[in-house]
């Protein structure tokens, strides 16, 4: 923790980035006005749900997408594409699977044309230094997920890149091996071993986050901004029991349900309003059980966001949709990152099935614009059955197609649920008659 | 195991608006107008090319064989090469994929027997005289046989390699020819593979077919099995018949060992899956290669070699993205350019058909035509239901029993690739001596060869079906009628389908030599499309054999569309375990 004024490698400057819709309109973006920089000698964590355009961002860094407007200058050179210098470890590890551990780690300097006995020394210490050792002529389908994700570093390193992005490197492993391969890795930048200047790294782990990173940038969603930019000044090896290290794992708990001021609190969560509202896939069996978990000891219908999430080893990923589904159809209340039943919350918890499916029904067709759309459709009609793919095409114009799809079959499900409608799969219709 | 790769991809693609089928269709068409029209303005009769005549003897056969071997080889190292370019070609270019899919798909629809006459014209022109000519025809017919389903799945594969490998490829500045060579030909080598060995086994129908071919004047024997096939049917020789029988028999083992199974087992490193799979791929002949020193040092130089050009770079002026960025309206500028020309371009290839085919021929020709295709119709769907009817609870049977299926799995796959052009004459023999009805007793001919393949799908399906299923059905106690109906058959219904559409595209091709038999000078023939195109091949009546094919293809395109694409929903959407 040296305060000499360190060279700035990476320049994000004023990005936005809008998808383009079927009919070639661009939608509302995904990220806006995103600005950030990177300098020499630190490792930033881009923190942010899924959804919020985190690794979009990545990849308009790494030169794979291109931003719709804003620039993004590397070394003060502009990015256009894939640069020299800038390389990439990936979620799924990516590996290709024809190819031994040591030509995975070798095909970005063949691709550099560098000469043959330089890669194959380059290669070799590179595996060396990630303790792949003894796996070279192994094949991506023989190793361990571990195992992989180590070849995925190896072979970004290889090519002695200035900045190393991760794309949720350690996401795709169980607790024990990311933890390794987190101290690892730590280890190995901390003792400035590892041929690179900085790392930019996406997750959506908050601890991961706080043990890995000097400087967390924050992303909101809908769109994707910087809502708050913390540095982490705790001293290498960090304690994940230290209170300091707690207290800002909730901190930016706290910040990250944190509503702008502009919007009503509980339509805040998800993208678009109305019948536009993208809904996460969310299963009526998960809210249930988050609803009954709050109701039970020892929170009593009250509680802070990591608690539960470290009780039900959910990561926020999978915590925040479900507890914001249930804020949308006002079973609880989130604030300040606790979250609270509502009474009508408490009643669904300590109900019976068909009780429970009632309040569930009388909720969603309250607080969910598209449910009540389709079951006004339903209601008017003399036939009392309509196609999806109406629905469909009607949400399309709001979002695009995988959102309009996955939105579709939450409604479908929740809808199931609550018993407001029927769907028939083979027709792809919904009607009002339950199958008899 | 084997079934993920479906031959025909055209079904699993997105439905291509028909009007791009039709200027597919328009484009074929005048081509080979265009070919038989520029082949007459040549002195016809050609004459016939000097090639050495065929001896009945059985000690020509190894000999023979091996001929025909070699023009399978060329030829699928010409379909291999067209796969690269054309593939490639419709997956890295939009607009060349507007075009390219649909003749793709139709190509793959028209039963290319007929097309024998054509190519066999336009080479014969090329080389007037010389046995060089005969040879390039039969290999192209092959090739024609070939093609198609090879080049689809390769477009397929380039189409879906997933997005993380190409960030990958992208990210480390792989150019486009080591991306190539690195990324999407591994990853699509599996399918490719898998294809090309279909194809090879479809292939050894078309070289019988075509070694011995009369267009109206013009006769050819190229030595091979397929014309000392026809030489013996020419001297009523049944013996000589059932020694073609036997040789094809031991060229298609030797195949099967040799080559099928051990490049089967090797692409299998290919495969895009990060678990190890259960059911590995063996074969005796790729182990003894893996574990020989020698061989093994022998080749490796060739393996570096072709792996230091796959390494090169081959830099191409890339594109910088930035700029592909805001030319919105030059870019639709050339779309608009780009489709007026290849709809004119249609228009006037349909035109010229029309032309050519009505200056000869009138309507009652055409209503013929139809008429009898819809009879060969009749005949493919009556023995696909039969096939299916015997052969499915049979096949069910043998998958359940893995012992059982272990065996009779491989002999089907065998038997799909036997010629079953060879046996033919056996059967004509049979029906003059009983003299039977040509019109029922040559349908079965049709399914003959094709329907081995959807015992094959068929034992693979029941092998694969998940054992959980079966015992949740025995400890429900789930027989008879329900057993079948709820759960067997779904179970192997997307197996089934891959055979059952395999089988049908090749019980069309199958009508056009199984529908017009010859034995010596007796000649049998059943009603249908396929006869009336054999007859009108025979007469070198060109006019009519384009009348024909085009009729037959337009049918064979609809059956697909119509039939096939809805069950192929109802077998992905509903039916697939995974």
């Amino acid at each position: 923790m040296l305060n000499v004024p360190s060279k700035t490698l990476l320049d994000v400057h004023q990005v936005s980035q809008r998808y383009q819709k079927g009919s070639g309109e661009y939608g509302p973006p995904i990220l806006d006005n995103v600005s950030m920089k990177l300098s020499e000698g630190e490792i930033v964590g881009l923190l942010g749900r899924s959804g919020c355009g985190k690794s979009t961002l990545l990849r308009i860094v790494a030169g794979l997408a291109i931003p719709s407007e804003g620039r993004v200058a590397y070394q003060g050179a502009p990015v256009s594409g894939p640069a020299e210098g800038i390389a990439m470890v990936f979620q799924s590890f990516a590996l290709f699977p024809w190819l031994s551990v040591l030509d995975n780690v070798e095909l970005g300097l063949k691709a550099l044309n560098v000469p043959k006995d330089e890669a194959r020394r380059r290669s070799l210490s590179a595996i060396d230094l990630i303790g792949l050792d003894g796996f070279e002529s192994a094949y991506p389908k023989e190793l361990s997920g571990g195992m992989r994700q180590r070849v995925g570093f190896a072979r970004a390193l290889v090519v002695h890149p200035n900045i190393l992005l991760m794309d949720e490197p350690f996401s795709a492993l169980d607790v024990l091996t990311a933890e390794t391969l987190r101290t690892d890795l730590l280890d190995l930048w901390n003792e400035g071993r590892m041929p690179i200047k900085s790392i930019l790294m996406v997750t959506h782990n908050i601890e991961e986050a706080v043990l890995m990173c000097d400087r967390i940038l924050v992303l909101s969603s809908n769109p994707g901004r910087i809502a708050a930019e913390i540095k982490v000044g705790l001293a290498h090896p960090r304690n994940r029991l230290d209170p300091e290290f707690r207290q800002l794992v909730d901190t930016i708990y706290a910040r990250m349900t944190q509503r702008e001021g502009s919007k009503p609190a509980r339509e805040g969560s998800f993208p678009g309003t109305g019948i536009g509202m993208a809904l996460p896939r969310v299963s009526t069996n998960t809210m249930a059980g988050l609803m009954e978990t709050l109701n039970g000891a020892p929170f009593n219908g009250h509680a802070d966001l990591p608690h539960v999430a470290d009780d039900l080893t959910m990561e926020v990923d999978e915590l925040f949709p479900v507890a914001e589904t249930l804020q949308l159809m006002r079973f609880v209340e989130i604030e300040e990152g606790d979250i609270k039943l509502t009474p009508a919350g408490k009643r669904f918890a300590e109900a019976e099935v068909d009780v429970r499916k009632k309040l569930f029904g009388d909720h969603l067709l309250a607080y969910v614009p598209l449910a009540q759309r389709i079951r006004r459709v339903l209601d008017e009609r003399p036939t009392h059955s309509a196609p999806a793919s109406r629905f469909r095409g009607e949400i399309e114009d709001y979002m695009s197609e995988d959102y309009a799809e996955t939105t579709l079959r939450t409604v479908t499900n929740w809808g199931r649920y609550g018993e407001i409608f029927a769907y028939d799969e083979t027709s792809q219709a919904f009607s009002l008659e339950n199958p008899q | 195991m084997f079934p993920r790769f479906v031959a025909f991809a055209s079904v699993g693609r997105r439905a291509l608006p028909n009007h791009w089928d039709l200027i597919a269709l328009a484009l074929i068409f005048s081509g080979l107008v265009a070919i038989v029209r520029g082949v007459h303005g040549m002195a016809l009769p050609l004459p016939s090319p000097d090639v050495a005549p065929v001896d009945l003897a059985y000690d020509n056969l190894p000999y023979y064989a091996l001929r025909t071997t070699l023009r399978m080889f060329a030829a699928i190292i010409c379909s291999l090469i067209f796969t690269f370019l054309y593939a490639t070609l419709a997956a890295k270019s939009r607009r060349a994929e507007i075009v390219l899919i649909p003749i793709l798909d139709v190509l793959q629809s028209v039963p290319v027997l007929g097309f024998l006459s054509f190519t066999v014209t336009f080479f014969l022109g090329l080389f007037p005289g010389s046995v060089m000519g005969a040879e390039m025809a039969a290999i192209f017919a092959i090739f024609t046989s070939q093609a198609w389903n090879m080049a689809f799945s390769f477009y397929q594969s380039l189409r879906t390699v997933p997005r993380d490998l190409q960030e990958v490829a992208q990210g480390f500045h792989l150019s486009g020819w080591q991306k190539f060579w690195q990324l999407e030909t591994p990853f699509a080598m599996p399918s490719l593979v898998w294809n090309m060995m279909m194809s090879m086994s479809g292939g050894w129908f078309f070289v019988v077919a075509s070694e011995a071919i009369t267009v109206g004047d013009t006769t050819i024997k190229l030595p091979g099995i397929g014309s000392y096939l026809a030489v013996a049917i020419d001297h009523r020789r049944l013996d000589a018949v059932l020694a073609a029988v036997v040789a094809m028999l031991v060229v298609i083992l030797l195949y099967d060992q040799l080559l099928f199974r051990p490049v089967v087992a090797w692409a299998s490193k290919f495969r895009v899956e990060l678990t190890a799979s259960q059911t590995v791929e063996s074969s005796w002949v790729l182990r003894l290669f893996q574990r020989t020193h020698f061989l093994r040092m022998a080749v490796r130089p060739l393996g570096e070699w072709m792996g230091s050009i796959a390494g090169l770079r081959f830099n191409l002026p890339r594109l910088p993205m930035a700029d592909q960025l805001g030319k919105r309206s030059v870019s639709l500028g050339i779309d608009l350019v780009w489709f007026t020309l290849v709809g004119s371009l249609a228009l006037y290839c349909a035109w010229n058909v029309v032309q050519y085919v009505s200056s000869e021929l009138s309507w009652p020709d055409f209503w013929e035509a139809v008429g009898l295709t819809l009879i060969t119709m009749l005949r493919v769907v009556i023995l696909m239901a039969l096939a299916t009817l015997f052969w499915v609870p049979i096949s069910i049977g043998i998958g359940l029993r893995p012992r059982v299926a272990e065996t009779v799995q491989p002999l089907a796959q065998f038997l799909a690739a036997f010629p079953v052009n060879v046996v033919f004459p056996i059967v004509v023999v049979l029906i003059l001596r009983w003299s039977l009805n040509p019109d029922i007793w040559l349908s079965f001919l049709i399914i003959f060869g094709t329907q081995w393949y959807i015992v094959f799908n068929v034992i693979a399906g029941a092998a694969a079906f998940p054992n959980d299923l079966k015992e949740a059905a025995a400890n429900f106690r789930i027989s008879g009628w329900t057993w079948w109906k709820s759960v067997i058959l779904p179970g192997i219904f997307p197996f089934y389908f891959t055979g059952a559409l395999t089988a049908s595209g090749g019980s069309w091709n199958a009508a056009i030599v199984a529908e017009y038999v010859k034995w010596g000078d007796d000649k049998v023939q059943a009603h249908g499309i396929g006869a009336y195109i054999a007859q009108a091949t025979e007469a070198g009546d060109f006019p009519k054999i384009v009348l024909g094919v085009a009729v037959m293809s337009v049918f064979v395109i609809l059956f697909n569309r119509l039939f096939w694409r809805p069950l192929f929903d109802v077998a992905e959407r509903r039916l697939r375990l995974s």
